[in-house]
C-alpha cells in the first residue's frame, strides 16, 4: 500500500465576495513519489487547491495533511518546508536583485550555512539551464528564463513535495522540455512528488495519474488512459484531447479502423503501418 | 498600415557598462493585412522587436517605418502618439495592467487618453466588450472580482476599443485553458480579416502559427533567421528542430508516419483533416 503524502478530506473552500464555492467537498490522497496532473478549466478551482495545500489560503471545512501533519495556522511553517511552489508567473515571484541572489533567498530565510548555500544556489541553477546567467538582473531575462530561476529557487530548498502551478505555461518548447525533465529526474532521484496543476494534455498524458477538476468539484480521476478515453466530454469541459487521440478519431472517421481508443502517437504510426501491409 | 522594419539593432543600456545588445540587423515587412507570426527560443529578441512596433523602444540603428511615419536611429522623434494610437499591443498578462474602478473605466482610459469623447468611448467599450465575449453586465464591476479568464478578456476589450489598424499579440492566450484559448485566437483572426488589420503574434504555439499566419518570422540570438510562409517553414523539421523549436504536433507525426512507411507524401499538411485524408487515400489506394 502506498502511502498518501497529502490527503484532502472534504475540502471546501469560498473566496470573499464571492457567491458560490472555489472548491467544494474536494476528497483525495496524493501518493508519495507520484507525478499527479490536475487539469481543469479556468475557474475549476486548480490554483486555489494549490493555495490550500501552501496554507496560502486554508480551507472553510475539511482536513488536509501534508506528510502525516494536519495542515492549519501553527503547522504551515513546517509544512512549507516539505513543499515547494512554483508559480504561473515569474514577476510575482522574484525577489532578488540578481538570479543568484534570488536562488538563495529561501537559503538564506531557512538559514542554510554560507558553504552549502553556495553550493546549492550553483547546483539547482545548473539543473535548469541558467548558471550561466548567475548576476544577470531580472528584468534583463525573458519570462521563461525568470520560470527557471523560479524552479530553481524551489529546488535549492529540497522539498519533499513539488507543486508547479502551471509553471511551464510561459516557456518555449525547449525551455518546457527541460524543466519537466529536470523535475522528473528530481523525482526519480529523491522521490520527489510532483503536483503539476497544468493546461498542457501533452504533459499531463506523462503524469502517473490525472485529476480533472470542473466548477470545484473532482469530476474524475485516473490514469492518463482512463481520462482521455473521456474524449469529447474532456472538450465539453473547456479542456482539449490530446493530438494522438484527435489524429486518431479522424482515421476512424476516414475508415480505417483502429484496435484501441487511446494510443500514443508511436502506437498509432506502427498501426497505420500494419494496415497498409494487409493491403 | 504598412510596418517595416529597415536594419534595425538595439542594445540595453547603450553606452553604459551594462550596455547589451538585444537584437541586431532586423529586416521584416508587414504589408496591410498580414498576419505575422514571430517565433523563435525565450530570449532570441522577440520581445524587444515587439516594442519596435509601436516604438516603446526607439531603434539604436537603423529605422522602423510605421504607416507613413518613419522612427530612424539616433534622431529625435515626435509623434510618437499616433503611432501609439495605430498599433496596439496586447503584452503578456495583459491582466497585470487593469487599474481602475470598474472594468467600463478600464476600458475608456485608453481611447479618452487619445482624444475620443466619453461617450464613443463607452460606446467602443460596449463593442469591444462584445468581441471579447463578455456580457455588459460587467462594465459595472471591479475588474478585480473578475476572474483570470475575464479579466485577461477585459485588458485585450481595452486594447481593442482603441480601434487600432495594427494588433501585436505577445503570447495573449498564456495560462488560458484550452477551450479559452481558441475563443480567444478565434476572435483576433476574425478581428483580422473583418477589419483587415496588420497581425503581429509572439508565440511559443506551433499550432497557433500554422493555423493563423500568413508569414512566419523566426528568431535566433537577436537575428532572423528565417522566414516564409507556414507550409515553407515547417517543411525543414530538422533545421527547425536544431534550433531548438518545436514543429507543430500535426507535422511531427507526418514525419513519423514516413519515415516508418518508407515514403514522403506529396506535400507537408498543417491540419489533422489534411493530414488524416491524405493518408487515409494513400492507405486505400496502395499497391501493395
Amino acid at each position: 500500500m502506498r502511502e498518501a503524502v497529502v490527503s484532502l478530506r472534504n475540502v471546501s473552500f469560498q473566496y470573499e465576495n464571492q457567491s458560490s464555492y472555489a472548491l467544494q467537498n474536494v476528497t483525495f490522497d496524493i501518493f508519495e513519489g507520484e507525478w499527479l496532473a490536475i487539469v481543469g478549466h479556468n475557474g475549476s478551482g486548480k490554483s486555489t487547491m494549490a493555495k490550500l495545500l501552501n496554507g496560502l489560503q486554508f480551507p472553510q471545512s475539511g482536513e488536509i495533511s501534508v506528510c502525516g501533519i494536519q495542515l492549519n495556522e501553527e503547522s504551515i511553517w513546517d509544512i512549507r518546508k516539505k513543499l515547494g511552489m512554483v508559480f504561473q508567473n515569474p514577476d510575482n515571484q522574484f525577489v532578488g536583485t540578481t538570479v543568484q541572489d534570488d536562488v538563495a533567498f529561501g537559503l538564506e530565510n531557512h538559514g542554510v550555512p554560507r558553504n552549502d548555500m553556495i553550493f546549492r544556489v550553483e547546483d539547482s541553477l545548473k539543473k535548469v539551464n541558467m548558471d550561466q546567467f548567475l548576476n544577470q538582473e531580472p528584468h534583463h531575462l525573458s519570462g521563461g528564463q525568470k520560470q527557471r530561476v523560479a524552479i530553481a529557487g524551489v529546488l535549492a530548498l529540497r522539498p519533499s513535495i513539488i507543486i508547479l502551478d502551471e509553471a511551464t505555461s510561459m516557456l518555449d518548447p525547449k525551455g518546457r522540455g527541460e524543466v519537466l525533465e529536470t523535475v522528473r529526474t528530481l523525482k526519480n532521484e529523491k522521490s520527489l512528488t510532483v503536483i503539476s496543476i497544468t493546461h498542457d494534455l501533452e504533459e499531463a498524458a506523462k503524469a502517473d495519474r490525472i485529476i480533472v477538476m470542473n466548477q470545484g468539484e473532482v469530476y474524475r480521476e485516473g490514469t492518463p488512459e482512463d481520462i482521455f478515453s473521456m474524449d469529447d466530454e474532456l472538450v465539453r469541459l473547456g479542456l482539449d484531447i490530446p493530438f494522438s487521440i484527435k489524429m486518431s478519431n479522424a482515421f476512424r472517421q476516414k475508415g480505417i479502423d483502429l484496435s484501441k481508443h487511446y494510443l500514443s502517437e508511436e502506437e498509432l504510426v506502427n498501426e497505420l503501418w500494419t494496415f497498409r501491409s494487409k493491403i | 498600415m504598412d510596418i517595416s522594419l529597415q536594419n534595425i539593432e538595439y542594445r540595453y543600456q547603450a553606452n553604459t557598462p551594462f550596455e547589451r545588445l538585444a537584437i541586431k540587423d532586423v529586416s521584416i515587412n508587414i504589408p496591410t493585412g498580414t498576419y505575422m507570426a514571430l517565433i523563435g527560443h525565450t530570449g532570441s529578441g522577440k520581445s524587444t522587436v515587439l516594442q519596435h512596433l509601436n516604438a516603446l523602444l526607439l531603434p539604436t540603428e537603423g529605422s522602423v517605418i510605421i504607416g507613413s511615419q518613419e522612427i530612424k536611429a539616433k534622431q529625435k522623434n515626435k509623434n510618437l502618439r499616433m503611432i501609439r494610437q495605430k498599433v496596439g499591443i496586447v503584452f503578456q498578462f495583459p491582466e497585470h495592467q487593469l487599474f481602475e474602478e470598474t472594468v467600463e473605466k478600464d476600458i475608456i482610459f485608453g481611447p479618452m487618453n487619445f482624444g475620443v469623447s466619453e461617450n464613443e468611448a463607452k460606446e467602443r467599450a460596449r463593442l469591444a466588450l462584445k468581441q471579447v465575449g463578455l456580457a455588459e453586465e460587467i462594465l459595472e464591476k471591479s475588474p478585480f472580482d473578475l476572474s483570470g479568464g475575464q479579466m485577461r478578456r477585459v485588458a485585450i476589450a481595452g486594447v481593442l476599443a482603441m480601434e487600432p489598424d495594427c494588433l501585436v499579440l505577445d503570447e495573449p492566450t498564456a495560462g488560458l485553458d484550452p477551450r479559452g484559448r481558441k475563443e480567444i485566437m478565434d476572435m483576433f483572426y476574425s478581428l483580422h480579416k473583418k477589419r483587415n488589420l496588420s497581425t503581429i503574434l509572439v508565440t511559443h504555439s506551433m499550432e497557433d502559427a500554422a493555423r493563423y499566419a500568413d508569414q512566419i518570422v523566426i528568431m535566433q540570438q537577436g537575428h532572423v533567421v528565417k522566414q516564409g510562409t507556414p507550409v515553407e517553414i515547417f517543411s525543414s523539421v530538422t533545421e527547425l528542430v536544431e534550433m531548438g523549436l518545436d514543429v507543430p504536433e500535426v507535422v511531427r507525426f507526418q514525419r513519423m508516419l514516413e519515415e516508418k512507411l518508407g515514403l514522403k507524401l506529396e506535400r507537408t499538411y498543417l491540419s489533422i483533416e489534411e493530414l488524416s485524408a491524405a493518408v487515409a487515400e494513400l492507405l486505400r489506394g496502395a499497391p501493395v
